[in-house]
């Protein structure tokens, strides 16, 4: 007689049986199951709060079972520092793509992490603005078009994409601040690792953790899902190298 | 055996899954779903080794493993 079969891969629990209003092949939807996947892992779900911001990830608070806060545009850094100020027993993260963290939000981030507020952001970069109509980025590759750059992303004109991963891992501050995308398998594992040990870092209260995610935005790219992934490979992760760029140990805070 | 679950009403037919894996077990279907996606079907005749790597890649989280 055949063993029992047993689930191998279900739905985590804190992400709510609902479809995602993303479109198709987005990674947001990836980036949301790891968090939840963390949530769950644990065991915060009771004693969390996010922090969405404006953008496509707006949403959050219909996708996960947490307590969700939604913040102006760009400051989910600054309403997740007041959030962890009144309640610092509880697990705090914001959720945002890069128009909101890394162009209009990129001074309460950075001063965020320099305080070294006890908090995860988790920074979703697909070089575009997403839900606005596919406008040029902060981090917007050199030569990619936009709808705001018909002809190419040009420095002379629009400088170079920032690379915040980096900015704020030079930042006294931060415990932790990797980069991680979702192009193979082995990306895969590396990107739930990081995001694991953001939440685990914050629950051992060792400071500012920061994940930073390349995601294919393929409708704003004019790509298909499987291209845009390519194209992740292929132009993004040679700009913005995976790996964690910063990781404080225990002894470290002492 | 292992098996995967793709459910109809949440996939939008991205094909990511197809990509991934290993056996080529996944394929995009005929048929379109209450959202007017042609949603991802699994084909139950071939050998799934129950890696998981479709569900750990599906940006709907539609796939559910069983092994």
């Amino acid at each position: 007689m055949q063993a029992a079969e047993k689930k191998v891969f279900e739905r985590p629990r804190t992400l709510k049986e609902v479809p995602f209003h993303f479109c198709p092949g987005c990674h947001h939807g990836i980036a949301h199951r790891m968090v939840a996947e963390a949530i769950d892992k644990f065991q915060l779900r009771e004693r969390t709060i996010g922090v969405a911001s404006v953008g496509c990830s707006v949403f959050l608070y219909d996708y996960f079972d947490v307590d969700v806060i939604e913040a102006p545009h760009g400051r989910a850094a600054a309403v997740a520092t007041g959030v962890k100020r009144a309640r610092n027993d509880r697990i705090v993260f914001s959720y945002q793509g890069d128009g909101d963290l890394a162009s209009i939000g990129i001074a309460e981030t950075i001063h965020t992490a320099n305080r070294g507020e006890n908090i995860t952001i988790i920074f979703i970069n697909n070089t575009v603005y997403g839900m606005t109509g596919g406008q040029l980025a902060p981090t917007t590759l050199l030569g990619q078009k936009t709808s705001t750059s018909p002809y190419g992303r040009d420095f002379m004109q629009d400088g170079y994409p920032i690379r915040m991963t980096e900015i704020l891992a030079t930042l006294e501050g931060t415990a932790f601040a990797a980069r991680v995308a979702f192009t193979t398998p082995k990306n895969i594992n590396m990107a739930k690792k990081a995001i694991e040990k953001a939440f685990q870092f914050q629950k051992e209260e060792l400071g500012f953790t920061f994940v930073e995610v390349l995601s294919a935005c393929p409708t704003n790219w004019g790509l298909s899902p499987v291209d845009s992934m390519k194209r992740v490979e292929n132009e993004m992760i040679p700009y913005f190298p995976l790996g964690i760029f910063k990781e404080r140990k225990a002894a470290d805070v002492l | 055996m292992a098996r995967i679950e793709i459910k109809q009403s949440l996939c939008k037919g991205c094909a990511l899954c197809t990509t991934l894996c290993p056996e080529g077990l996944i394929e995009i279907g005929k048929r379109l779903n209450e959202s007017g996606y042609f949603f991802a079907v699994f084909r139950e005749e071939g050998t799934c080794k129950g890696c998981a790597l479709c569900a750990k890649i599906c940006p709907d989280v539609a796939i559910e493993v069983w092994k």
